[in-house]
């Protein structure tokens, strides 16, 4: 009698599991779950202020050793090179809907005034590490190379060639590009920026999840619409493993 | 003695139970796959590999998460399409219960029944497994479980889980206030699912020593059947 009112639950959790296991893999109720996505974010950008910032911390707040996760050292000759060369002639190339297209060094990207904060980082797998970055507020790029009237999402352009040899990418709206703590960061607590963070440059964009910070950043495309990058989805994660392209939770 | 049927739950009870009873589960269980991510638990703002944990866990096993194996993107996609409907559902629900008295004339303890020899009658009746009763009231300990999951265990795991979104933080920088930081938010959260664990167990082992088919009957149909005459 146990044993089968066992089996009976053993079977009954084992098909509900499988069940559910059914339903994630169904293309319609997935999407269908997705839709949250859309309410998450439309929700999210109705309750806070365009500008509103993310927490800013003290010196004595920060992680003692600042975790670094993903690529830890882009693959290929062509990064070695550059960082054999201490990044000498590292270029960001900001190209697409733009009146004047750029080419910048790392040493006029420095000399361009900067902002430094204290910010939380954290990591869709549930951790946090909060460190101190220096860098160029986006905007102050977005301006030199005058956006123009359709342009709606910034595609950053990696170096790091992931498992796929698709190079990695992500994309932000013109909300978050224009935010006052979104950078382009070449320092880490008062330090140049290490190769397992992203050297030489990093985007910061503090109201969204680790995986929307890219590193290794050597172009920014201005576009009107995501469709014809990669997969269409915005991000490297976003095409290959369904992550949100919205990362604000 | 004469059997009698009591109306003992409201529709509006009825529909929420239902509901919850699905989503409760796909939260704590899509809920462990994304813990299955970071495995470590912390207090304060930060934390991460290098940092102390206060509690560190092996994975939970794949019948105890959703997925059943590891996909952390299609977990978060369950964990934050339900999150809706749990909120959307505690929200309809107090104010249906507000407005229509449930919580007033059912779940509120009277002066009475708070005065210690009345609790503990009741925490002996409990212990004896005596759950025969001449009305369809909720007894006292029911009254303050369900008190304490309403109006602390849901609202502090919907608070703790919006912490976690660092869109969130800064929209409404009060709710890293509040906890004291993202990952104690973090811990907090998990304290709620394990509270809801622990409800569900307790409760569902006290249906079935109270009386499954009448139980089940009155969250289904509303009425309850006791023994003797009306109080």
């Amino acid at each position: 009698m146990i044993l089968t009112r066992r089996a009976a639950l053993v079977g009954l959790s084992g098909s509900l599991v499988s069940g559910c296991d059914a339903l994630g893999n169904n293309a319609t109720f997935r999407d269908t779950l997705m839709t949250a996505e859309k309410g998450n974010f439309t929700v999210q950008r109705a309750l806070s202020d365009r500008a509103a910032l993310a927490r800013e911390f003290a010196p004595e707040d920060m992680s003692p050793v600042f975790r670094a996760n993903g690529t830890r050292k882009p693959k290929g000759d062509a990064y070695a090179a550059h960082m054999a060369g201490g990044f000498r002639d590292w270029r960001l190339k900001i190209d697409g809907k733009v009146a004047r297209p750029q080419s910048l060094s790392l040493a006029q990207i420095r000399t361009m005034p900067a902002r430094t904060q204290i910010t939380r980082h954290d990591c869709v797998e549930g951790w946090s590490a909060i460190g101190k970055w220096t860098g160029v507020p986006l905007k102050l790029l977005l301006d030199l190379a005058g956006v123009q009237a359709n342009a709606r999402f910034l595609v950053f352009h990696c170096a790091d060639l992931m498992g796929s040899g698709a190079a990695y990418y992500e994309s932000i709206d013109l909300i978050d590009a224009l935010h006052p703590q979104t950078l382009i960061a070449w320092g880490l607590n008062d330090q140049p920026l290490p190769v397992g963070n992203g050297a030489p440059l990093r985007l910061r964009v503090e109201r969204q999840l680790g995986y929307k910070q890219a590193k290794y950043v050597e172009r920014i495309e201005v576009v009107a619409n995501l469709a014809t990058i990669g997969a269409g989805k915005g991000g490297y994660w976003e095409d290959g493993a369904g992550y949100e392209w919205y990362a604000g939770i | 003695m004469n059997m009698q049927r009591l109306y003992r739950h409201r529709l509006s009870t009825r529909l929420w139970h239902w509901v919850n009873a699905v989503t409760v589960f796909v939260m704590l269980m899509s809920g462990l796959m994304i813990f299955n991510a970071h495995p470590r638990l912390y207090w304060g703002q930060s934390g991460a590999n290098f940092d102390a944990a206060w509690l560190e866990l092996p994975p939970f096993p794949g019948w105890a998460t959703l997925p059943s194996h590891y996909n952390l993107a299609l977990a978060r996609h369950w964990h934050l399409a339900f999150a809706w409907v749990l909120a959307f559902g505690l929200t309809a629900y107090f104010l249906r219960s507000l407005w229509n008295g449930h919580f007033r004339q059912d779940i509120t303890l009277s002066r009475a029944e708070v005065a210690p020899a009345h609790l503990w009658d009741d925490i002996k009746k409990h212990i004896r497994l005596d759950f025969h009763s001449h009305d369809a009231r909720y007894n006292p300990l029911q009254k303050i479980t369900y008190s304490f999951v309403l109006f602390l265990l849901l609202p502090a795991a919907i608070l703790s889980g919006m912490t976690l979104s660092p869109g969130m933080d800064a929209a409404w920088p009060w709710l890293l206030d509040l906890f004291g930081g993202r990952q104690s938010a973090r811990s907090v959260h998990f304290l709620c699912a394990s509270g809801f664990a622990a409800f569900i167990v307790v409760h569902v082992t006290l249906v079935m020593l109270a009386g499954p088919i009448n139980e089940m009957r009155s969250m289904i149909t509303g009425w309850f059947e006791v023994k003797g005459e009306a109080p």
